[in-house]
């Protein structure tokens, strides 16, 4: 343990919601540092309004604060606690940012807090890009050149300077108006006077389009050793973003020369930078000569740091947080090995490869396209012994559908264009162009993939061609093997047969072509090494370890991360882990997602970092021999496997596989819902547009569609009229007998409510009632959540409650579940009911203090758990959940929220009262309280009188009002002054748009019109505009009032800055 | 897990069949083969040292600008066997607890294959220059003996300007004047080099600059009357933590060895300069008062990381401080194009 200079007490700075661009990475990372900083007897505090994550769970961190990460909140737990240090390196680009300008305005300094680890000047010399190139430059090392300009003169000046061909970059992207790649004078003039009529400045940028883009995770402590843990080399050349690009580790088209020649490169620049902790280097290295650029230096724990952690094995957060503490690499253990020291460089014999997960198409008018703005929301990682075997396995794990690199129904109609500007489909659009014979060179020249690469798709493609049309019986083992090797899943192997995965199985098992197990030891077997990091693959004679111990329970992880299932079921399936370890049981965990804390090998006995499919789970249960599988805990990737694995003869813990699928059916479910007189919104299933149309004629209008099949855009929607039904449907949908469409009655101004339970043979045990803020038509997983209830009747409450409990005996439940319910007047029906633990598990277990989750795995487990009091779930204080959206990263995407889900992540806050709470969580999403103007436009007449009087607030706070002249006339009868501005297609000055940039409005308050998103009209250019000008925007009523109300009662400097433990 | 040009071709692994543990091997092909200054660059020696390959998942396909044949058409040339598709991991456990064995590729089982045992073979005579050869640069010059150098080494004292004489193992250098000398890596048990050991303790007594380099280490520690030993675990890979003693320093370094110096039979005036961090062995020898020194591990590297090439600076400098030599011509019987 260190002695000299120990810190006592230590604040961490979190990430917050999660985000594109910033995600589930923080939550690993976080949690390291904080059991680093355990191990040391350090004192922690930790600020982080996700609620969700493990790093804010009991049992982590000494203190924790639920409240936004902004330099005016932490420097009040600052004042509070008085901690003498701080760590900025593992809440991304949040914390950094924060710390930094608590640096800049003193607060640091004043408080006597000590920044642990890099120290700010050389966090500012990464960030800030002009000191970034004079550092590089210092050392003579190569970086990128840019240069702006202003007008023609100065951009055919910049690129003479850096020399054809440059990079003409437009700093606001307008539509249709993007970068691109300029060859010669004539060519770059064209393009700059079209670009400078739009913008006042342009870049011109050295070209690197087409380069290897390659990163580095580099460790240095104090005493200035470094170690290089793990390099990665991105499959998409310079031009995508390294968020959305395929990445495979270690490097494998470098030459050992230029290997470590990046690495020597990386170690003298961040000795030279100064950083102490972890780093991330990524150069760009010329496919043609050894030539190389710097593009960035990350000086904090990463997407890419947590990536290497679990690529290698290496726990780079936990190590960085002990450097910061001032020990030395040598004087750290390396938790695998047990025997060695952290000063070492992870030696792998096997390739890790990560996959972006990306749900563009639950946004209305984001354009598919990739290219610098990352847009992916989650990732996989795959591990195997070959590329063939990692690329295929990480695309099965992404859960969209695609059975591997072929073996799926996609084809495209203008491939050139597909491979040459690349989407979130291109690898596909490769092997398309493979099966259709295109050759290696010429896929080459269109996407610029390095051809290794080219050459490993096509070996896929050649086995393919083997299996194609032959009968099962005639594939001999050596075939069998060289699929499984090629990363073929039985799945595709019978689609390529015509034969059902299951008969695959059986006969690929009589030929005796198996897995085996082998582990990630980051020493490649030359020492002894006790881990439990486990991957499989048929590269291999022997499985390294032994198997099938006794108690051993398996868990499911969530996969990916993505709209609708996040770090949330990864809270639950590390509590699951917890209590399965606590019973005295062993646990197994399978995931497959860098992101998570679930995998982190040192939770579990033992960590599949595998594939969530029927084969693969199947492949763990036929060595591990467990006593059974959770399905519970993962959400709704577990869930979906739950029945299929049942039919195997697989035992699941829990609530019965039958009862699942009696839930999931909408059928069955509603059969069971009439049985036990419990009402449901009235629906049906059409496959025929008449058929639709009479059903719709028959509840009223608004109906709520949701197709089984979609072609483009939404899935689900809101219709008001037949001529809407009638375009939705002919637009949305392929409406057939094989693609039916439910439809049901939509009931307006209804609120909806949410039930988290747990329930034990059928008696519900413990069970939270939450309510939604928006009103119904807001997707669960966006509205705003309170608990306990503010605004629902009591009655309505109980009539809640004993649907729940007539459900649970119905569905003989044992283990979590969610009900959600939509209520009007004291009207309640049932709309769905989920056999698993919900994404709002965390939320109510750690706003109540009891956990769910725990409680849930102990009585699947056959534990006795003691009834909890009913006193407990008498609260004096309130939590509100909030949803974080990411319309900022999405260019184009409407940023409003409807049926269908679009959040990214959500925060979590408590307050003495609901619109404390209200408030501070709506601070945590990056909302700021207005203190000039409102631009309003506020829809329909009945929205208009409803704002009414919660506009009359504003006005008495001061604000100005810009509006729509239809809007000025409204409210002008009200005595409520609305200076008039001019709609986007107006062209007219004054004009909205140049008001909102002009920065003259600080909150947008836009109410659309109906819930059905439709073309480019000019309220979604004023939303757009809004989001990508970083102005706070609300779109909906309720939560638009609610947050006025909020704003009546609190300043901001009311709203108390009170830890986790001081709400009871 | 990357650079098998360079390690085929390392003297070190001489007779020895290579295991890699990497399993995706052959991915950037293999580079011309160029000379500079008479050396082959991107190579180590003139040929592939190695008597067999074993990989996991071998790349027919490669793909790099400085390619011009693939690891397949060089290995062919050169008639050394390789075979794909092994569990390499398991045969790296294998070795891990068995320690280096005695092993043969068999394609066709039915023909009959004996084993040969290197270690019964003068290996260091093998991979060691028959004749003396200059390679000329500035006016400050060392003498290399050669028992299996890599070619790395030559070109890290050439690049600092310095002039190498490159003399056989069992060489009598006693009459070359030189600024110093270096001790090279090479294959096998260091006690079977008795004249090499024999020449480096006259050496001593000239009272210049000597660097040994892992074998060359060993054989330092052998004329200085200490003792060396088979390991149970041999350091092999590019990622090897050595710590410097007395400080909190540590370098990673590029490593073949299956021998190693025994720290506690270090004579009175010498003392332990690195440990593995590993396994506490030692891993460098210091002499307090005379300017010879020893890393067991590779300061050149190639492959590997260049943290500990500052020891070539050192003993630079250390020649440095040595009065300039006029070495008289005629001396160096013999140059060898190579």
């Amino acid at each position: 343990m260190i002695k000299k200079d120990k810190p006592n007490k230590v604040l961490i700075l979190g990430s917050g919601a999660l985000q594109i661009g910033q995600a589930g990475e923080f939550d690993y990372s976080g949690s390291q540092a904080i059991k680093a900083l355990k191990e040391d007897r350090v004192r922690s505090v930790l600020i982080n309004p996700n609620i969700a994550t493990i790093q804010t769970s009991e049992d982590f961190a000494d203190k924790v604060y639920f409240v936004p990460i902004n330099s005016d909140s932490v420097e009040r737990v600052i004042e509070k606690e008085q901690p003498d240090s701080i760590l900025l390196q593992f809440g991304g680009q949040t914390a950094l940012n924060v710390g930094v300008e608590l640096y800049e305005n003193g607060v640091l300094e004043k408080h006597n807090v000590k920044v642990l680890g890099t120290p700010i000047k050389s966090i500012i010399e990464t960030e800030d890009r002009f000191l970034f190139v004079e550092k590089c430059n210092e050392i003579g090392l190569k970086v990128a050149e840019s240069k702006t300009a202003q007008n023609i003169e100065e951009a055919t000046a910049a690129a003479e300077e850096i020399g054809y061909p440059v990079m003409v970059r437009i700093a606001y992207a307008l539509g249709g108006l993007g970068s691109g790649i300029v060859n010669n004078k004539g060519e770059l003039v064209e393009k700059a006077t079209k670009a400078l009529k739009f913008t006042n400045q342009i870049l011109i940028e050295e070209s690197l389009e087409g380069w290897k883009e390659v990163e580095y995770e580099i460790v240095r402590d104090k005493y200035d050793n470094c170690v290089s843990i793990c390099s990665m080399e991105n499959v998409d050349p310079m031009g995508i973003h390294t968020g959305d690009s395929v990445v495979i580790a270690p490097v494998q088209t470098l030459t050992a020369k230029e290997n470590f020649n990046l690495r020597s490169i990386g170690i003298k620049l961040i000795r030279h930078i100064g950083i102490i902790g972890e780093c991330n280097i990524q150069y760009a290295l010329d496919p043609e000569s050894d030539d190389y650029r710097i593009i960035e230096v990350n000086a904090r724990l990463s997407r890419s740091s947590a990536l290497a952690s679990k690529a290698t094995g290496y726990p780079l957060a936990f190590i960085a947080s002990k450097l910061a503490l001032g020990y030395a690499l040598n004087e750290i253990e390396n938790n695998i090995t047990k025997q060695t020291s952290a000063c070492f460089e992870p030696s792998l014999d096997y390739v890790a490869l990560k996959f972006p997960r990306w749900d563009l198409q639950k946004f209305q008018q984001v354009s598919t396209r990739l290219g610098s703005e990352m847009k992916s929301v989650g990732e996989v990682m795959s591990l195997g012994r070959s590329f063939e075997e990692v690329l295929q396995k990480s695309i099965r794990m992404l859960d969209v559908g695609l059975n591997g690199f072929v073996g799926n129904n996609l084809s495209f109609d203008d491939l050139d264009r597909e491979l040459s500007e690349p989407t979130d489909k291109r690898i596909f659009a490769i092997a398309y162009a493979l099966q259709n014979n295109y050759s290696v060179d010429e896929i080459h020249r269109l996407t610029k993939v390095t051809k290794w690469c080219l050459y490993k798709m096509k070996n896929i493609i050649e086995t393919e061609k083997k299996l194609t049309g032959k009968a099962l019986g005639k594939i001999d083992d050596s075939l069998m093997l060289e699929a499984k090797q090629n990363g073929f899943s039985d799945k595709q192997i019978g689609i390529l047969t015509s034969t059902p995965h299951s008969v695959v199985r059986i006969y690929r098992k009589e030929l005796g072509v198996l897995p085996v197990v082998k582990q990630i030891d980051t020493l490649a077997a030359e020492y002894p090494a006790q881990t439990n990091y486990l991957y499989f693959t048929y590269h291999g004679n022997e499985d390294d370890i032994e198997l099938a111990q006794e108690d051993q329970i398996v868990v499911l992880g969530s996969g990916p991360y993505r709209i609708g299932s996040s770090v949330e079921f990864d809270w639950c399936c590390v509590t699951a882990v917890n209590s399965i370890n606590s019973s005295g049981k062993k646990s197994i965990m399978i995931n497959c997602n860098p992101e998570t804390v679930s995998t982190d090998y040192d939770i579990c006995n033992k960590l599949y970092f595998e594939e969530l499919t029927m084969e693969r789970v199947l492949d763990v249960y036929d060595k591990e021999k467990p006593f059974g599988l959770i399905v519970s805990m993962g959400g709704q990737v577990p869930n979906n496997l739950a029945i299929k694995l049942h039919n195997e003869g697989i035992k699941i813990l829990g609530t019965s596989p039958e009862q699942i699928d009696n839930a999931e059916s909408r059928h069955k479910f509603s059969k069971i819902l009439d049985k036990l007189g419990i009402d449901q919104p009235e629906w049906t299933e059409v496959t025929t547009l008449e058929a639709a149309k009479e059903f719709a004629k028959e509840i009223s209008y608004p109906v709520l569609i949701r197709p089984s099949y979609v072609l483009s855009g939404a899935a689900m929607s809101i219709v008001l009229t037949e001529d809407e039904l009638e375009r939705y449907l002919k637009k949305a949908t392929d409406l057939d007998s094989e693609h039916p469409v439910v439809m049901s009655k939509f009931i307006t101004d209804a609120k909806e409510i949410e039930v988290d339970a747990v329930a034990k043979d059928g008696e519900l045990f413990c069970y939270a009632i939450a309510e939604h803020v928006e009103n119904a038509g807001v997707h669960s997983g966006d509205a705003t959540i309170v608990l306990p209830p503010q605004r629902t009747y009591l009655e309505t409450m109980r009539r809640v409650k004993l649907i729940t409990k007539q459900i649970a005996k119905a569905l003989e439940i044992s283990g979590p579940f969610n009900m959600q319910f939509i209520a009007k007047d004291n009207d309640v029906k049932v709309i769905e009911c989920n056999l698993r633990a919900s994404r709002s598990f965390p939320f109510v277990s750690k706003t109540l203090k009891i956990n769910f989750i725990d409680i849930a795995t102990r009585l699947i487990l056959g534990e006795k758990v003691t009834k909890i009091d009913k006193s407990s779930f008498d609260l004096d204080y309130v939590g509100v959940k909030a949803s974080q959206f990411s319309f900022t990263r999405l260019k184009g995407s409407d940023p409003v929220t409807g049926v269908e889900m679009s959040s990214t992540g959500e925060v979590a806050c408590l307050g003495d009262d609901f619109n404390e709470a209200f408030l501070k969580s709506v601070l945590s999403t990056g909302q700021k309280i207005p203190e000039k103007a409102v631009l309003l436009s506020t829809g329909t007449p009945k929205n208009k009188a409803e704002l009414l009087e919660d506009l009359l607030v504003l006005r008495d706070r001061g604000l100005k009002f810009y509006g729509t002249k239809s809007t000025a006339d409204y409210y002008k009868l009200s005595g409520i002054d609305v200076e008039v501005l001019y709609r986007p297609y107006d062209e007219t000055e004054p004009a909205i748009l140049t008001c909102l940039a002009e920065g003259k409005i600080d909150v947008v308050i836009n109410i659309p019109k109906t819930s059905e998103k439709v073309e480019l009209d000019s309220d979604y250019i004023i939303r757009r505009k809004a989001v990508d000008l970083n102005i706070p925007l609300f779109t909906n009523v309720q939560a638009t009032k609610r947050f006025i109300k909020a704003l009546e009662q609190y300043q901001t400097e009311d709203l108390a800055v009170k830890s986790w433990d001081e709400y009871h | 897990m990357v650079g098998y040009p360079e390690t085929l071709t390392d003297p070190s692994y001489r007779g020895q069949i290579l295991v890699c543990t990497y399993p995706l091997i052959g991915n950037y092909g293999v580079p011309p083969k160029v000379f500079k200054d008479n050396l082959l660059t991107n190579y180590e020696s003139d040929a592939i040292q190695c008597r067999g390959l074993i990989v996991s998942n071998y790349s027919y396909e490669y793909s790099h600008w400085s390619a011009e044949r693939s690891l397949n058409e060089w290995l062919s040339d050169e008639k050394i066997p390789a075979i794909t598709g092994i569990d390499t991991r398991m045969l790296t456990r294998n070795l891990r607890e068995k320690g280096t064995m005695l092993g043969k590729i068999v394609i066709d089982e039915n023909q009959k294959l004996e084993f040969t045992d290197p270690n019964k073979t003068n290996l260091v005579s093998e991979v060691s220059v028959k004749e003396p050869v200059e390679y000329k640069k500035g006016t400050k010059k060392i003498i290399l003996v050669d028992c299996g150098t890599k070619n790395n080494i030559i070109r890290a004292f050439l690049g600092r300007d310095i002039t190498v004489i490159r003399v056989p193992y069992d060489y009598d250098y006693s009459h070359i004047k030189a600024d110093g000398i270096l001790l090279s890596n090479g294959p096998g048990d260091p006690k079977m080099n008795i004249a090499t050991i024999e020449s480096a303790a006259k050496a001593m007594e000239r009272n210049i600059p000597i660097l040994g380099i892992c074998l060359g280490s060993q054989i330092l520690a052998l004329a200085a009357g200490a003792d060396t030993y088979k390991l149970k675990y041999g350091h092999r890979g590019l990622n090897q933590p050595c710590n410097e003693m007395g400080t909190k320093r540590s370098y990673i370094t590029s490593q073949n060895h299956g021998y190693a110096v025994h720290s506690d039979s270090l004579p009175q005036d010498w003392r332990e300069w690195f440990i593995n961090d590993n396994d506490g062995t030692n891993e460098g020898l210091l002499h307090i008062s005379k300017p010879f020194f020893a890393a067991q591990f590779h300061p050149e590297a190639s492959p590997g990381p260049d943290d500990s090439e500052f020891i070539f600076d050192m003993f630079v400098r250390a020649i440095s401080q040595s009065p300039s030599l006029n070495l008289p011509k005629g001396e160096v019987e013999k140059i060898v194009a190579l």
